[in-house]
């Protein structure tokens, strides 16, 4: 597949090799600039980011209306989670290395409810930038006391919090010195299936937003700050960490709301 | 209430593998109890490679099609049925589960798993449905497979394999590719 073929663009591609950042960028360019406000998702036909190309539907998705399991989420509780799986510091034998963080914020709905007692994962890489998983093969050292994968269920507001490292930069192979912001990926579950998500956070002010393209296959400037957290100072924690504030929005659901807001 | 305007997704990334699988995970009931039966097949790219990379997770009704709210999928002991199970693919791109199979939610209604699809390269997650093979009368009458064309329609239906298991292989793309859905409220 030349990128050739992307969106209309008559783009060089040398087939011996991976493109520049040049070539990426101007592929972003060009597909933004084509694109009507209030976009709120990625798109997934996204050919700056090569692996999208062979998987992305070419048909679009079909409207239809939710029934059965799709209208009720999976249920998590205290037997499936440990509260310590919220702490991805206290895992090993030592202290692992990086800037300690907190991550806190809200899971609600697409109605502004909150989303209680409810599964939430993360996983990321350690402060050097180098996951644990086998497929890694960044020259970046391995953390002994990090292992990157946290769990939680989010408390009767919605809540979860979980305490971390920042992750690092890392380098990809989607194109020539490609480099990923630093992210924290997140899985997510509402009160129904259709709302199940998995999507990455990121850090406010990271220079390399501008040249990702999984981070700019949401064209909508906007939509992408959505996945920014906010430093906050008053989550900081004297002499011990960062904080960091970060609220996510599902789709809304289709069962008739209980309005249970105030019990 | 405010509209809230949902917050983007993006894609699983290669780097799950060690954070979102467990043990378990696959077998929402033991492999071979009485009852169970094995859904699988594979995930295809455009180019039909099987993607080593992707997870699927399947939402269902229990055989009576009562949709369980029950905890444990974390953590299953062999107890509650959960209705809930997820699967990464191997290297050559299978998944597998180990489950029932599911009644259908309203009587005469086609009986389906609800299925949600992430992968490398794949920015947000796609929906599907996997309804069972029990014949034309029912699926025929089912709103969303009535308004598809046989390829398509043959393409949300499992097949029984000779030994009684399910097969049903997602294609994001290409001749074959998975029709996928997206709901009322979804942006």
């Amino acid at each position: 597949m030349a990128a050739s073929n992307v969106a209309g663009m008559s783009i060089p591609v040398l087939e011996s090799g991976p493109v520049s950042q040049q070539v990426i960028s101007e592929e972003i360019e060009k597909i933004h600039a084509g694109t009507a406000a209030g976009e709120t998702q990625p798109r997934l036909d996204f050919a700056p980011y090569r692996s999208a190309i062979l998987r992305h539907p070419a048909h679009d998705l079909r409207h239809v209306d939710p029934e059965g399991a799709e209208l009720v989420a999976p249920v998590f509780g205290r037997a499936d989670v440990d509260p310590g799986e919220s702490d991805l510091t206290i895992g090993g034998a030592g202290e692992p290395i990086g800037e300690r963080i907190m991550v806190r914020g809200r899971v609600l709905d697409g109605d502004g409810r909150p989303v209680r007692r409810q599964l939430v994962e993360i996983w990321q890489a350690n402060a050097a930038g180098r996951y644990i998983h086998q497929r890694d093969q960044h020259p970046a050292p391995l953390d002994p006391n990090f292992t990157g994968t946290g769990r939680c269920l989010t408390d009767g507001g919605g809540w979860y919090s979980f305490t971390t490292i920042k992750p690092g930069l890392y380098p990809w192979h989607n194109h020539r010195n490609a480099w990923r912001p630093a992210h924290i990926h997140f899985s997510l579950f509402g009160t129904e299936f259709t709302q199940r998500m998995v999507t990455q956070m990121y850090f406010p002010g990271d220079p390399l937003f501008a040249f990702d393209p999984i981070y700019q296959s949401i064209t909508s400037e906007r939509a992408r700050a959505r996945l920014v957290a906010a430093y906050d100072h008053d989550l900081s924690q004297h002499d011990f960490l960062l904080g960091y504030r970060w609220d996510i929005v599902l789709t809304g659901h289709h069962a008739t709301p209980m309005d249970d807001d105030h019990a | 209430m405010p509209e809230h305007v949902a917050t983007p997704g993006q894609t699983i990334g290669p780097f799950f593998g060690y954070a979102l699988p467990y043990p378990g995970d696959r077998e929402l009931v033991p492999c071979g109890s009485a009852g169970s039966v094995q859904l699988h097949g594979y995930v295809y790219d455009g180019e039909g490679n099987g993607i080593e990379d992707a997870l699927l997770e399947i939402r269902q009704a229990d055989a009576s099609g009562a949709v369980p709210a029950a905890p444990g999928s974390l953590r299953r002991r062999g107890a509650a049925f959960t209705g809930w199970g997820r699967s990464s693919t191997d290297l050559a791109g299978r998944y597998w589960f180990s489950t029932v199979e599911p009644g259908s939610a309203r009587p005469g209604g086609a009986p389906f798993f609800a299925v949600a699809v992430f992968a490398r390269g794949l920015l947000n997650r796609l929906f599907t449905r996997i309804y069972l093979p029990v014949g034309d009368a029912i699926l025929g009458a089912d709103p969303l497979l009535a308004s598809l064309d046989a390829g398509q329609r043959s393409g949300m239906v499992a097949a029984r394999e000779a030994d009684g298991s399910l097969r049903f292989d997602v294609h994001l793309q290409g001749p074959r590719e998975t029709p996928f859905l997206t709901f009322p409220r979804h942006p």
